[in-house]
């Protein structure tokens, strides 16, 4: 349906935009006040779920599990953002994530052999460090958007790893290959925030938050009109929009999720090294939202969770070093065979079976 | 303003007035640009150590040497499939570490470098020929499947290869070093390796501009369907283009591993390297890819010696000034843009 090379970029990996019953494509904006009105049983089961997990799960599944999915959905939840509705794919969400964390860690209090650390209270470093992961992101975005379609996700890449050298390589303010230690979440209220239960409902609030962020802002206009411009930039321009300021900001909102998850990340670690922000993990995050799969903002999460149960439990059917295989042969066979990820399959299984009689699945990929 | 708009929301102007300059400011961008180099040039050569400079900007061009072979071949691929082959690092290493296999065993350097090339070619070409082939069109899902792809073959050299770092020696005819006027001596080497590039970049643009198979590419490059549409088999086109575009990977992974070293890691390196490259020179051009190289490498160079801990920001300057004033690429065609491009 779309000519345009620029406008196919992302076609592949999504199906014709207007689907009806797909609840990734709404495309009908409806008022912030009726949001109460798209509760349905399933929300409710699983938030309860996750409200009572922490008090059921071990501390390993609460922190390491549990914790970790959810903070590295929300930063591949920036990606899905990005790339689902924006149709751009950013190589670099982890970079802004790496970003906020060394700002916390320069501004904020941390240890370090080399480097600067400020020690100002996190009051002050996180919004800091939050406001200049944005600027950065929208920085990165106003040179991708310079040129568009699949250079975007070169020119992230390229960004992303040259500030990966450049933490690398500079001692005197980021400290090189060492980074920073010994970052911890402010006690507040009394409370560790860095033990595993107060942690991982403070992950799953922001989690929640983002969530919510990203499913308000793909109906407001501003998300209706992101979307129309994935579609179709050209028709988009010449109804009005401003391209260009779209996907900017889109980039700048978007930096804010990751940033979000970048500050939990370094918390959660307790550190900030090069290696955060290393090319693999660059890459990791794109694993996460393509195994998810980023037509849904639940893909990302459902990505993060694949990710660190193989992480973690794949050692036990292969060999520890080999994970990369796995995770890399994973990724190929979602790409290969099913480009909405997971989600991708779950529809196509539920079509398969029947049990979404009468809605057309969502996946409906070459006719498109 | 139409009535689907809410006024003042949405400025309805052309997104580009003003960020981009008129073409009447070119002169006074190029001078900006071209000032402080020539001035930190003559500071380098005049009031600093004119060795120093000399022997950097010797280091600078032989290293763009490497990238300009590395680089070419993956614009190539990039030119005429519209496909970001994330795997050109791989590819890299898959040439230096059958290189060093083959010259390992039979200690014949011309050898090795024949075996990187071909193995890297073999590989594009199953790349080409098994999973390209049956998504056309899709460049997103070709460049999804390049990384995954660039993650297996990663590891699958670090479990055989393992960590540690490889290196073999050129023929005795180019080992050593020669006397080179102001500096002394340089390594023969690298000089080689100079000849190497250009020899190949000259090989490059003649194939492309006076052989049948060239004339094919380059109006593949220009319009895909056009091309098919006259009766020529596109899909062999592809496979050739691509089995080139890798076999300079390999090509490139050899003769690198021969000036410097081989170790896991060196992939996302050179994969940066392209990535930087094409994007300053502009996307799927050759001459470009050379403009590139020698920026990218000389920046890298001054870096390591003038200013060692913030090396990489040069490379990223220029990256961000050339996205800035020209997003196309120095010698990139508008078209090669995308949308914006064309308009």
């Amino acid at each position: 349906m779309n000519t345009g090379a620029g406008a196919q970029a992302w076609g592949p990996m999504r199906s014709s935009p207007s689907v009806p019953g797909a609840p990734s494509q709404v495309s009908v904006p409806s008022p912030a006040g009726s949001a109460l009105a798209h509760i349905r049983a399933r929300h409710v089961i699983v938030l309860a779920a996750l409200l009572i997990y922490p008090f059921v799960a071990t501390p390993f599944f609460t922190f390491q599990i549990a914790a970790q999915s959810m903070l590295l959905g929300l930063i591949a939840l920036s990606l899905m953002f990005l790339a689902g509705y924006g149709g751009m794919v950013s190589l670099s969400q982890m970079t802004i994530a790496g970003i906020a964390g060394y700002a916390v860690a320069i501004f904020g209090v941390s240890a370090t052999p080399e480097g600067v650390v400020l020690g100002w209270p996190w009051w002050l470093a996180v919004p800091i460090a939050i406001v200049a992961s944005m600027l950065v992101a929208a920085l990165i975005g106003w040179l991708s958007v310079r040129t568009d379609g699949i250079y975007t996700i070169m020119i992230t890449l390229a960004v992303g790893v040259a500030l990966y050298y450049l933490a690398l390589q500079n001692y005197s303010v980021l400290a090189g290959f060492q980074g920073f230690q010994k970052i911890a979440p402010p006690r507040l209220f009394g409370i560790d925030w860095r033990s595993p239960t107060p942690f991982y409902f403070l992950t799953l609030a922001l989690a929640l938050a983002g969530y919510w962020a990203v499913k308000y802002v793909a109906r407001a206009p501003f998300g209706l009109a992101l979307q129309g411009i994935r579609d179709n930039a050209r028709r988009m321009e010449a109804l009005g929009f401003d391209v260009t300021a779209h996907r900017v900001a889109a980039h700048a909102l978007a930096g804010g999720l990751a940033a979000v998850g970048g500050v939990l990340l370094v918390w959660y670690n307790g550190l900030i090294t090069p290696a955060s922000i290393a090319t693999n993990n660059l890459i990791n995050i794109l694993i996460i939202a393509v195994i998810g799969g980023m037509r849904h903002p639940i893909g990302p999460f459902l990505g993060a969770l694949v990710f660190v149960l193989l992480q973690n439990f794949a050692i036990d059917l292969v060999n520890r070093e080999r994970f990369n295989l796995v995770i890399g042969t994973g990724f190929l066979l979602i790409v290969l065979f099913s480009p909405d990820g997971l989600l991708g399959l779950w529809s196509r299984l539920r079509a398969r079976l029947g049990s979404g009689a009468g809605k057309p699945s969502p996946v409906r990929r070459g006719g498109a | 303003m139409s009535a689907v708009l809410k006024p003042g929301t949405y400025p309805g102007t052309d997104p580009r007035s003003g960020s981009v300059p008129k073409r009447s400011w070119r002169p006074w961008i190029l001078a900006a640009l071209w000032t402080p180099a020539v001035a930190f040039a003559i500071w380098a050569l005049f009031f600093d150590n004119a060795k120093l400079f000399l022997l950097t900007t010797l280091n600078g061009i032989t290293l763009a040497a490497l990238y300009f072979v590395v680089a070419a071949g993956f614009t190539l691929v990039f030119g005429l499939m519209k496909n970001v082959n994330l795997a050109h690092g791989s590819l890299y290493l898959l040439g230096a570490y059958v290189g060093y296999f083959v010259g390992d065993r039979s200690g014949s350097w011309l050898l090795a470098v024949a075996a990187g090339f071909a193995a890297a070619a073999f590989v594009g070409l199953l790349l080409q020929v098994a999973i390209f082939r049956f998504m056309p069109g899709e460049d997103l899902r070709q460049t999804l499947v390049t990384i995954g792809i660039s993650i297996i073959i990663a590891d699958v050299f670090l479990w055989v290869f393992g960590a540690e770092v490889h290196q073999f020696d050129p023929p005795r005819w180019i080992f050593g070093s020669v006397p080179f006027p102001l500096v002394d001596r340089y390594p023969t080497y690298r000089l080689a390796l100079l000849a190497i590039a250009v020899v190949l970049g000259v090989a490059l643009w003649l194939f492309l501009q006076r052989t049948r198979v060239g004339m094919m590419i380059r109006a593949g490059v220009d319009d895909r369907a056009m091309l098919g549409a006259s009766g020529v088999n596109v899909q062999l086109v592809f496979a050739i283009t691509f089995a080139i575009g890798a076999g300079l990977a390999g090509f490139g992974g050899v003769v690198g591993a021969t000036a410097l070293s081989i170790s896991p890691g060196e992939d996302t390196r050179y994969l940066l390297a392209s990535l930087m490259v094409v994007i300053i020179g502009g996307m799927g051009s050759i001459p470009g890819a050379a403009v590139g190289a020698l920026l990218i490498a000389l920046a890298e160079q001054y870096g390591v010696a003038y200013a060692p801990t913030y090396g990489v920001v040069f490379q990223f300057a220029i990256l961000v000034l050339a996205l800035a004033f020209r997003p196309q690429g120095i010698l990139g065609s508008a078209w090669t843009a995308g949308a914006k491009g064309r308009k």
